[in-house]
């Protein structure tokens, strides 16, 4: 039902260990990975869901095993070859590289400034209009699974599936990632903040008026 | 998209497994293919290690303490209160400011990668991606915060958000007891990293 990445909550795990403000990267690598993932990004061939969607697509086992940026390296070999940018035989070096039809979209050193600026808004105008406002109770999906892709791209975290929670904000209308990671359009709608009270979410919660609260689309939503 | 498949089906896995030479093996196939300006690289990584840090969030927190006009604006609509300051672009494209009071304490999270707030923070310190932060902090805060030495009265609240859209949350901490006369420079040397994700407090002078 879940993928390997969807571990809020999760026993087992060990202490979180502090570290220094003044520490960027863990290792000389880490600056390069960040750098080709968002460099590569550029060339316009998916988008942030598709490449989210293409990390957890790892085999548990790697993605356990992996640090964070070999996670990002290893969604983005995945996707450079599933959108024909590369071929299996350039990553395992068995061919000579051939210039790509899509260099004229390379990301030049001049243009990182203004692009890294920019970002990527992901608030759209909807014609879907907002059935909930500020206050209302709401319950979640049951099953925290997209329910257009079987074991497709969903934010809905499976600790969160099937809960009751009341409407914080409304944050307006956003492409909806469900939707967006698979290539069916952005189909926005609207987004809110949640609040679950965590005796709601958790067994044994911590303190009876601890919330967690989560951004949640409208169609992961439904009055109780 | 990509689907599953058994481990060795990944066409990562045709990459060398040190992961220094996996990384070198694909910029060098992706500069030759020219999808990649090495230029650029250089300036992206310029960028997040000596130009975006949370230094900038800090002079955020330290404004929103100083001056009650920007406070209001900042929690009403942060994206546009610090894009005032400079602070807009990638992975800070929505902001929200959520501040901490008397009773209540705020903490963020992604339990399902690592959202993080990149023109405030830069990019998210270790602990932040870590298995066990993203699995714990959601249901045992109390218990994170130990580990960073942190303990919340007892009265205390947690809420904890988990940054599952494109809104990226800072929290602004609790402005110390004994700053009264201090200026925005001071009071920034107080704002830590930490403090602004939640995960701990702001100094005391």
């Amino acid at each position: 039902m879940s993928r390997v990445h969807d571990m809020g909550g999760r026993f087992g795990d060990g202490p979180v260990v502090p570290e220094p403000e003044d520490v960027k990267f863990h290792a000389d690598w880490h600056p390069r990975a960040l750098a080709v993932t968002l460099a590569a990004n550029y060339l316009g061939q998916w988008n942030i869901d598709v490449s989210r969607h293409a990390r957890e697509c790892l085999a548990p086992k790697d993605y356990a095993r992996f640090s964070y940026y070999e996670k990002w390296m290893g969604g983005l070999a995945d996707l450079l070859v599933d959108k024909g940018i590369v071929s299996p035989d350039d990553l395992a070096g068995h061919a000579t590289p051939t210039p790509s039809p899509l260099a004229a979209k390379t990301l030049m050193a001049n243009q990182v400034p203004a692009v890294l600026a920019k970002g990527g808004p992901a608030d759209r105008p909807s014609n879907v209009t907002p059935a909930f406002a500020v206050g209302d109770v709401v319950a979640t999906r049951k099953i925290a699974e997209n329910v257009l892709v079987a074991g497709g791209h969903t934010r809905l975290p499976a600790y969160a599936a099937g809960a009751k929670g009341r409407i914080l904000r409304l944050h307006g209308t956003h492409v909806l990632p469900d939707s967006n990671a698979h290539g069916m359009g952005e189909a926005p709608e609207p987004l809110y903040a949640v609040a679950f009270p965590a005796t709601e979410l958790w067994a044994h919660p911590e303190h009876p008026r601890d919330e967690v609260v989560l951004d949640l689309w409208q169609s992961y939503l439904s009055k109780p | 998209m990509p689907h599953d498949h058994s481990d060795h089906d990944h066409p990562h896995a045709l990459l060398p497994p040190d992961p220094a030479l996996r990384i070198k093996a694909l910029e060098t196939l992706l500069t030759q293919k020219g999808l990649i300006d090495p230029a650029a690289l250089d300036v992206i990584i310029d960028t997040y290690e000596n130009k975006i840090g949370p230094r900038d969030g800090a002079r955020v927190v330290a404004r929103a303490w100083a001056d009650p006009k920007f406070r209001s604006a900042l929690l009403a609509d942060a994206t546009a209160a610090v894009a005032d300051m400079g602070f807009f672009g990638r992975q800070g494209e929505h902001m929200v400011a959520v501040e901490n009071a008397d009773g209540v304490h705020n903490i963020v999270v992604c339990t399902l990668c690592s959202c993080y707030p990149w023109p405030l923070l830069g990019i998210p310190p270790g602990w932040y991606k870590s298995d066990a932060y993203r699995a714990r902090v959601v249901r045992e805060p109390r218990k994170v915060l130990a580990d960073f030495g942190v303990t919340l009265p007892k009265d205390t609240a947690v809420r904890v958000w988990d940054s599952t859209a494109e809104v990226r949350y800072l929290v602004i901490p609790e402005r110390p007891a004994g700053t009264d006369g201090m200026d925005e420079e001071a009071l920034m040397a107080l704002v830590t990293r930490d403090s602004m994700i939640g995960t701990g407090l702001a100094k005391v002078p």
